[in-house]
């Protein structure tokens, strides 16, 4: 996976998925480009008219807690956003986003340095993210993972391999 | 050195010892999707070229969080839900059925030792009879629909240890809801929260199953509690697998354990905007209530209702109070002791069964800056449909005198 750059909008800790989409839209519509439009509206109900294509999300502690949404992550990716990097990250949000195609990662040392605005350098394979001249480094994203993810989600993995990574023995 | 209770589902399932942290693929005993969720599910299975579902006992779909419909686009998805559950043969529970995590365990679906995924965060309900059993995202679902098996990462264990006895104005959501409030948001994030103690063994299912409810609003990955002979009543006649006793092991190596001595616990009240937030209901006392619910996955059951009743019976609310039981059966339950006759004389608006304002998508927005009391399990900033509406969780006692004084007040003993 090349190189991911783009600017910063920064978010606190405990950011929901209610925050991210509110629960109301969602049984609407799984139009992803509708459901986009209110993207992150609980948190800065401007959101989705600044984004532009390729800013990352930097969150706090918990990014994603509170329901099972697969629709969290579907709106931030289909908003532009190209990465999320907070300092932790609730499970099933963690899961969803690897499902989707939309690459997270935790990198707790990164929070207090940047702001919104800033432009960050993002190497996913190699475990590193650049912001003001400086490197932090993250723990890799699990190899079966990284294979979801450069496949383009779960969906394009199975499409394009018949079949689920994890269904051969890990051990 | 013994196994924690996940520990030990696990390894029923792969046939060794699991280690905390390696990544295991587990066969699927019971998958749900819900119409917040299987129609995102339906359309990831549908792209993934996936033609059958793995075994049509073992899926079920559940039309509760938005049932009956209230407009159009939803309408739309809940016809979506019903076409793929007839194509492909496997139960849909239709509105008035109830809420998925009250279904699954009265329609046989979870059993100890089991392994259940839900296209729901509150999945985690299900540990209460010592499943195995947590929440997942649509594709995820899609890809236990396909295969019938899932990866896990094998989780740590935070004990929660409460001996002692309650006392009468204590339920096990005010139990709960305090460990949240010690444990935090996110304190056992991507690990097992393991309920044991003498005053866990003495509850009921009902009551089990609200703190294994609310496992997630630690972060937890699922909640757990030993199976035991509370646990064989309430399963017989239900499952067709041998019942079997399982627990934890006491000398197992836990992340971490909180000690709760149940007789100094208080009624607790989750406040505004984090369900970690959680003071004494005798800090707020007096603070003024718009409406009050009471029902829902966490606090929905007979047992809720009973008490709700004991504190209602011949009187009147005060708040708008909106009362749902969590299924059908509870509802029929309900109305057989006559439950539902003393809330709707009491003034209460009973509804369907079925997930309720909860969500916030239908059935009671509350408008601005109102106070709702509710017996929900969160309470996140325009969770319940309107951001600026201040929502406090608590016990069904505790709602249910804040409904009938219409102000926060210190419960007696129900």
């Amino acid at each position: 996976m090349e190189l991911l750059k783009g600017k910063v909008w920064k978010f606190g800790d405990d950011i929901s998925t209610d925050l991210i989409i509110p629960g109301k839209y969602k049984f609407k519509t799984i139009d992803f480009n509708e459901l986009a439009k209110h993207a992150m509206e609980g948190a800065d109900p401007d959101f989705s008219t600044k984004v532009n294509k390729g800013d990352m999300i930097v969150g706090g502690d918990n990014f994603g807690c509170g329901s099972s949404r697969e629709q969290a992550p579907v709106v931030i990716k289909h908003s532009g956003i190209s990465a999320v990097i907070a300092k932790s990250f609730a499970r099933i949000f963690y899961r969803n986003s690897f499902n989707v195609g939309l690459p997270v990662v935790e990198c707790p040392e990164l929070f207090d340095n940047v702001e919104t605005g800033d432009t960050l350098e993002l190497y996913l394979a190699e475990g590193k993210v650049i912001a003001r001249g400086r490197t932090f480094t993250f723990k890799p994203i699990p190899p079966f993972l990284m294979a979801i993810l450069q496949d383009g989600g779960l969906v394009e993995h199975y499409r394009k391999r018949g079949g689920f990574i994890w269904e051969k023995p890990t051990r | 050195m013994g196994m924690t209770l996940a520990e030990k589902i696990i390894s029923r399932k792969i046939g060794r010892v699991p280690v905390p942290g390696e990544i295991v693929v587990m066969p699927i005993d019971a998958a749900m999707a819900h119409d917040g969720t299987a129609p995102l599910m339906i359309k990831s299975f549908e792209a993934m070229g996936a033609k059958k579902v793995w075994d049509n006992k073992k899926a079920a779909f559940v039309i509760d969080h938005i049932s009956p419909s209230s407009n159009e686009g939803t309408s739309a998805l809940h016809k979506m839900m019903r076409d793929f559950a007839k194509v492909h043969s496997f139960p849909l529970y239709d509105v008035g059925e109830g809420i998925c995590h009250q279904i699954l365990p009265e329609k046989g679906y979870v059993f100890p030792g089991g392994v259940v995924v839900g296209a729901d965060s509150h999945t985690c309900t299900h540990g209460a009879f010592a499943a195995f059993s947590t929440g997942i995202g649509s594709t995820d679902m899609a890809a236990v629909f396909a295969s019938g098996k899932l990866w896990f990462k094998v989780p740590e264990t935070i004990r929660i240890k409460i001996e002692g006895t309650m006392p009468n104005n204590v339920m096990s959501k005010d139990a709960v809801l305090y460990s949240i409030g010690e444990i935090g948001a996110d304190g056992a994030t991507y690990k097992a929260v393991e309920f044991c103690g003498e005053a866990v063994r003495k509850m009921s299912m009902d009551s089990r199953m609200t703190m294994t409810n609310m496992a997630i609003e630690m972060g937890g990955k699922t909640g757990l509690i030993a199976s035991d002979a509370i646990t064989r009543d309430y399963l017989e006649g239900r499952i067709n697998v041998p019942f079997i006793e399982l627990s934890g092991d006491g000398d197992a190596d836990f992340a971490d354990t909180l000690e709760i001595d149940a007789g100094d616990l208080e009624p607790q009240l989750s406040c505004p905007h984090q369900v970690d937030n959680v003071k004494l209901v005798a800090e707020l006392e007096g603070l003024p209530v718009d409406q009050v619910f009471i029902g829902s996955c966490t606090n929905g059951r007979l047992e809720d209702l009973r008490i709700a009743v004991k504190v209602l019976r011949g009187k009147k609310v005060k708040a708008r109070t909106i009362v749902m039981p969590a299924s059908r059966e509870i509802y029929l339950g309900a109305i057989k002791e006559g439950l539902i006759e003393e809330l709707v004389k009491a003034g209460c608006a009973v509804g369907v069964p079925g997930c309720g304002p909860c969500v916030g998508g239908h059935h009671g927005v509350p408008s601005q800056g109102e106070n709702v009391i509710s017996t929900t399990n969160r309470n996140f900033k325009g969770r319940m449909g309107n951001a600026e509406a201040n929502v406090y969780l608590a016990s069904p006692l505790t709602a249910a005198y804040a409904a009938l004084k219409g102000k926060i007040e210190v419960p007696l003993g129900a």
